[in-house]
C-alpha cells in the first residue's frame, strides 16, 4: 500500500492491522510522536491526517491507503510554525513528552477555529494529557498563537 | 558527598557533541539561531567536571542531573554560566552519562539538584572564571586583579583592552587550576542569570520532536521487547505456552526472566518476553502467551481487606515516634474533642512516558541508554544482576518523558541488558501503560488517625496521631513492617505546631506490593491528615481557619528537635536541623503572604468556598489557597489557585513557577482521581481509562505563584508544592458545601442524591 508521510511517498507491506505509531516510531525512526497508552486516551501520539488530528495508537496501517499524514517532524521546515513558536514563548513543556501531541492536536483545533475560547480550548485539547501539568501555558500559548495569525 | 571538582583533565580536538555517544545532538544541545554557523572547536578544556569551554569560545556546561521536566539542565547552567560570567548565547548544555565518581550523587531524587548543588555549581562556575583571568593576566602580563571576566571575554580593567574565552584555552590548558580558598564568588547584585527569567535550554528540542526520550532510542540491529511480568508480587512462573505467540509475524524470541527474590528492590521481577522485530509484533506476541503463575505471598492482596488492616492498626497504640507531654492526660481533660480518620489510596506516577530502556552488548561491555533519575543506581543494579563489573556498565541519560520518582527506581532497565546479553542483540524494553499503572512502584496506601482536645478557649491542648502505612524500606530487605523514621519525619515527627502535648504513633503494615518514591512521597498522606485535621479543630473551635492555623503555629521560632520528643534521629531530608532549621515564621509567613493574595476572608457565593493549607516539604515552606465551585448537582470545579512559595534562594524563579502549576494539577489528580486497587494480589485498573488524572478541561483558570525573596539556602522545588493542594482543595468543599472528604479521592462523594452528573465526568475524560 502506498501513503504520503511529511510529504514523502512511503510503500507499506507489514502487519496490515499495525497502528500507525509503529510504523512511525519503529520503521521510519520518527520517534517525535508519543507512544502514552496505545487505546487513544492520551493523546500522546497524535498526527495529522489530511489536515486533521488523529490518534495514530490505534490508526491501523490498513485505513490509510492513498492518505497523507503530517507528524510533528513534518509540521514546518525550520520548527517555526506559529504554534511552536507560541509554545516556546510560553516557556509551556515540562517534560516535553506530550508535547508532540499537544501541538498537533493545537495546530488542528486552530485550523479549524482561529479564535478559540477558553471552552472551546478546553473542549479541544482534553484528550491530550500532560501528566507535568502544563495545562494553563497550553491555553495561554493556543490563544498567542490566534492572536498572532489574526494580527 | 564527594565533590565533582576533583578531576582536571583536557579533551583535545574533541567537539563537545562528539563525546556523547548515542544521544542525537538536537536532543542534547542547544540548537539556538545563534549557534548556527559557529566556528568548529578544535581545543577544548575541561578544567571542572560540569563545565567545557572550547577556543571559539563555546561554553558547555555537562549536566549531570536528570531532566525530567522540572528545568535542571537550564538552572544548573544558570548558576555555573552566571559565576564563569559566560555569554549565554555560546552556553550549550550537553548531558553527563552515570559516573558518580567524576560528578558526585547523580540520583534526581528528593528535589536535591539545586538545594544540595548550589554551591558547588557556583564554585565549578567560579573555579573557571579565575583559571580564565588568569590566563589573561598571563597573556598581558599584568597582575590577575586587573583582570575580570565579563560576558564571554575577560577585560583588562585598567585599560578595557578584552580577549574572548576562546583565545585563552590555549593558555588555560596549562595552569593548575585556583585553590578554592582564593576563589570570590558573586555578590547577588552582579547575578547575570541567577535568579531572572530566562527561557529553557531545551524548548526548541521539545517543540519539533527532537528531543530524545529513553523510549525514543534506536541503534543498528535492535530488537523491540515487551514483558509479561507476574500478576502479584512475588508470583513465579510455572508454565509457559508461547507456541501461539512464536507464530505472531514478527515475534523472534520468547525469553524467561531470572525471578528474583523478594524484595526485589531495583531488581526486575521475573515473568516472559517477548522479542520481535517492533513494539507492535512484541505486544501482540504478548497477548498470545499462556502462561499460568505459582502464587505467591501477596497473591491475595486485596485493598478492602488491607485497608480495614490498615485502619484496625491506627485504632490501637502503636510504635511511638515522637512524644511530648502526656497526650492522654490532655485529651481526657480536653472540654471539646475532635477525632478524624483519613484514608489515602496507593496511587501510579504515570508519568507520560512509560518506563523504556535500550540495552546494547560488546566486547562483554554494556551499554544503556535509559530515562532514568539514577544512572548510577542503573549500572550497579545491571552490573550486580548480569554478574558483571560495574565498571563494564554505561548508562546514557535521556530526556525523561517525567519521572515522579517511578524512574529512580532501575527494573526496567535490568530487564533490556539482561535481553541484550541473552538475544545477542541490542534490545529496547518498552512498558506499555498497561504494564506501568500494574507494576508500579506504588505510592503507599495509607491511613492516618488523629485525635484532638481543644481546651475552654478552642486552644489546642493535645494531639494524638497514628499513621499505618507499607514503608518504602520494604523493598530492601525483608521484615519492615512499619514506616521508617524518614518517612514519619514526612509531616508528623517533623510536626511544627505549638502543641504542648503531642504523640506521634506508627502502626504495623508489612507490605504487599512494590512500593515506592511518589512526587512528595509520605507529605502527601502526612501533609492530608494534618491540613485537614487543623481546618476540622478550627470549625470545631469555631474559629476562622487562618487565625486557627496561625495561633496553632505559635511565635515565630526555629523548633528545637532535640527536645522535641523524638524516639529516632530526626529526618530533615539528609541534612541537619541546625543549619536548615524548622522555622514557624516561614510558615507563617507564607501563610500571611497567600491568604492576603487570596483575599481570604472575602465573601463568596453560594456553592463556592476558599480552603487553605500549608505544609513544609524538602526545606521548602509552601501555603496554597484553593478556590472550590460545588454546583447543586455536585459537580466541582476549581476556578482559581493561590500559592505562596519560601524556598530560599530560587536560581530559577520562571521554573519555579512551572512546577508550582504542574504541582497544583498533580495534587489534584491524587486527590480528586487517583486511586490503584488490588485484587487477588493484581492491581485492578490498567490505563487512562480507568486511572484517571486531570484533563486541561479540569485545570483551574488562574493559578498565581507567589515567590518570596530570600537569600537562605535554597529548599527543593519540584516536590513540596504538591502536599498542600490535597487538604487545601478538601477544605474548599468544606467551605463551599459543609462536606468534609477523609477519604481520598473526591471521586464521586460530592454527587449528592438526585445528581447524575457525577465530578469524576466533569474531571475525566
Amino acid at each position: 500500500m502506498n501513503l504520503t508521510i511529511n510529504g514523502q511517498s512511503r510503500t507499506y507491506d507489514g502487519d496490515p492491522a499495525m497502528p500507525l505509531l509503529w510504523y512511525l516510531r519503529d520503521e521510519l525512526g520518527l520517534t517525535g510522536t508519543k507512544f502514552g497508552c496505545g487505546i487513544s486516551a492520551c493523546g500522546a501520539c497524535t498526527v495529522h491526517l489530511d489536515g486533521k488530528a488523529i490518534r495514530s495508537c490505534v490508526t491501523p496501517m490498513q485505513a490509510l491507503e492513498g492518505k497523507s499524514v503530517t507528524t510533528i517532524e513534518g509540521l514546518s521546515k525550520d520548527g517555526n510554525h506559529p504554534v511552536q513558536v507560541a509554545w516556546r514563548d510560553a516557556n509551556a513543556p515540562q517534560c516535553g513528552y506530550c508535547q508532540s501531541g499537544q501541538i498537533m492536536q493545537a495546530v488542528s483545533l486552530l485550523s479549524e477555529n482561529a479564535k478559540p475560547t477558553d471552552e472551546e480550548i478546553d473542549a479541544a485539547m482534553q484528550g491530550n494529557i500532560c501528566r507535568c501539568g502544563t495545562y494553563l501555558r497550553i491555553r495561554a500559548a493556543i490563544k498567542a498563537a490566534a492572536g498572532g495569525k489574526s494580527a | 558527598m564527594s565533590t565533582p571538582m576533583q578531576r582536571r583533565d583536557f579533551v583535545k580536538g574533541l567537539t563537545a557533541g562528539s563525546l556523547v555517544l548515542g544521544i542525537s545532538a538536537s536532543g542534547c544541545k542547544r540548537l539556538d539561531d545563534e549557534m548556527r554557523g559557529a566556528a568548529q572547536p578544535t581545543e577544548t578544556i575541561e578544567p571542572v567536571a560540569w563545565v567545557r569551554v572550547d577556543d571559539t569560545g563555546g561554553v558547555t556546561i555537562v549536566c549531570s542531573r536528570s531532566e525530567m521536566g522540572q528545568g535542571i539542565r537550564t538552572s544548573m547552567a544558570m548558576v555555573i554560566a552566571d559565576e564563569l560570567e559566560a555569554d549565554w548565547k555560546r552556553v550549550t548544555v550537553t548531558q553527563a552519562d552515570g559516573d558518580e565518581k567524576k560528578y558526585g550523587s547523580q540520583n534526581t531524587d528528593g528535589s536535591t539538584s539545586i538545594r544540595n548543588f548550589l554551591p558547588q555549581y557556583r564554585e565549578a562556575g567560579a573555579t573557571v572564571r579565575t583559571l580564565l583571568e588568569t590566563a589573561a593576566a598571563k597573556q598581558w602580563n599584568v597582575p590577575v586583579a586587573e583582570c575580570a571576566a565579563r560576558n564571554g571575554e575577560v577585560v583588562h580593567t585598567p585599560s578595557g583592552r578584552t580577549v574572548g574565552f576562546g583565545k585563552l584555552v590555549a593558555i588555560a590548558k596549562d595552569l593548575p587550576l585556583p585553590p578554592k580558598e582564593s576563589l570570590t564568588l558573586k555578590s547577588p547584585d552582579k547575578y547575570r542569570y541567577q535568579g531572572k527569567e530566562i527561557p529553557g535550554v531545551d524548548l526548541r528540542a521539545m517543540t519539533t520532536g527532537t528531543a530524545m526520550y529513553g523510549i525514543d532510542m534506536r541503534v543498528d540491529g535492535m530488537k523491540y521487547a515487551v514483558v509479561a511480568r507476574p500478576p502479584a508480587y512475588g508470583n513465579k512462573v510455572a508454565s509457559v505456552d508461547s507456541s501461539e505467540a512464536e507464530k505472531v509475524p514478527g515475534v523472534e524470541k520468547i525469553v524467561r526472566l531470572p525471578e528474583p527474590p523478594l524484595p526485589t528492590g531495583f531488581n526486575m521481577v521475573g515473568g516472559v518476553a517477548v522479542v520481535a522485530k517492533n513494539t507492535w509484533a512484541a505486544i501482540e506476541g504478548r497477548k498470545k502467551l499462556k502462561i499460568t503463575w505459582t502464587a505467591g505471598p501477596n497473591a491475595t492482596y486485596d485493598s478492602d481487606a488491607y485497608r480495614a488492616d490498615l485502619e484496625k492498626a491506627t485504632k490501637k497504640p502503636g510504635k511511638i515516634m515522637r512524644n511530648q507531654g502526656n497526650v492522654q492526660q490532655a485529651l481526657a481533660r480536653a472540654s471539646k474533642r475532635v477525632t478524624a480518620d483519613y484514608y489515602l489510596p496507593h496511587l501510579s506516577h504515570a508519568q507520560m512516558e512509560p518506563p523504556a530502556a535500550l540495552a546494547r552488548f560488546e566486547n562483554g561491555k554494556c551499554e544503556m541508554w535509559a530515562c532514568t533519575q539514577h544512572p548510577q543506581a542503573a549500572r550497579d543494579t545491571v552490573a550486580m544482576a548480569l554478574k558483571m563489573p560495574v565498571e563494564d556498565v554505561t548508562c546514557h541519560v535521556t530526556f525523561l518523558g517525567g519521572g515522579f520518582g517511578r524512574k529512580s527506581k532501575p527494573d526496567f532497565i535490568v530487564e533490556a541488558a539482561y535481553l541484550a546479553r541473552e538475544v545477542g542483540a541490542p534490545v529496547k524494553v518498552t512498558w506499555t501503560r498497561e504494564d506501568d499503572i500494574q507494576h508500579d512502584y506504588f505510592h503507599a496506601v495509607a491511613a492516618e488517625h488523629i485525635e484532638g482536645g481543644l481546651d475552654a478557649n478552642g486552644k489546642v491542648t493535645g494531639w494524638l496521631y497514628r499513621s499505618a502505612l507499607p514503608s518504602i524500606g520494604a523493598l530492601f530487605q525483608p521484615g519492615v513492617d512499619y514506616q521508617s523514621a524518614f518517612e514519619a519525619g514526612m509531616g508528623m515527627t517533623d510536626f511544627p505546631y505549638d502543641v504542648a502535648n503531642y504523640r506521634a504513633e506508627v502502626g504495623k503494615a508489612p507490605v504487599r506490593t512494590r512500593v515506592g518514591w511518589y512526587r512528595s512521597v509520605i507529605n502527601i498522606p502526612h501533609g492530608f491528615a494534618i491540613g485537614s485535621f487543623i481546618d476540622e479543630l478550627a470549625h470545631a473551635a469555631g474559629k476562622d481557619s487562618k487565625e486557627f492555623l496561625l495561633e496553632l503555629l505559635g511565635p515565630p521560632r526555629a523548633i528545637d528537635m532535640a527536645k522535641a520528643g523524638l524516639t529516632e534521629q530526626p529526618w530533615n531530608y539528609g541534612v541537619s536541623f541546625e543549619n536548615h532549621p524548622l522555622d514557624t515564621g516561614r510558615i507563617r509567613n507564607v501563610v500571611e503572604l497567600v491568604t492576603s493574595k487570596a483575599g481570604w476572608g472575602k465573601q463568596m457565593p453560594q456553592g463556592s468556598g476558599l480552603g487553605l493549607a500549608v505544609h513544609r516539604s524538602f526545606l521548602s515552606y509552601i501555603a496554597m489557597v484553593v478556590e472550590a465551585q460545588v454546583s447543586p448537582t455536585g459537580v466541582l470545579s476549581i476556578p482559581r489557585v493561590d500559592v505562596a512559595v519560601d524556598a530560599g534562594f530560587v536560581a530559577n524563579p520562571e521554573r519555579a513557577r512551572a512546577q508550582m502549576e504542574g504541582a497544583v494539577i498533580m495534587g489534584m489528580s491524587n486527590s480528586l482521581l487517583g486511586e490503584v486497587t488490588f485484587k487477588n494480589g493484581a492491581a485492578v485498573q490498567s490505563n487512562f481509562h480507568d486511572y484517571q488524572v486531570v484533563r486541561i478541561n479540569a485545570a483551574p483558570r488562574v493559578v498565581n505563584v507567589y515567590l518570596v525573596p530570600s537569600d537562605k539556602a535554597p529548599g527543593g522545588i519540584g516536590e513540596p508544592g504538591v502536599p498542600p493542594v490535597g487538604p487545601a482543595l478538601t477544605n474548599a468543599i468544606f467551605a463551599a458545601t459543609g462536606k468534609r472528604i477523609r477519604n481520598l479521592p473526591v471521586g464521586n462523594q460530592l454527587a449528592n442524591a438526585g445528581t447524575d452528573v457525577p465530578v469524576e465526568k466533569k474531571l475525566g475524560a
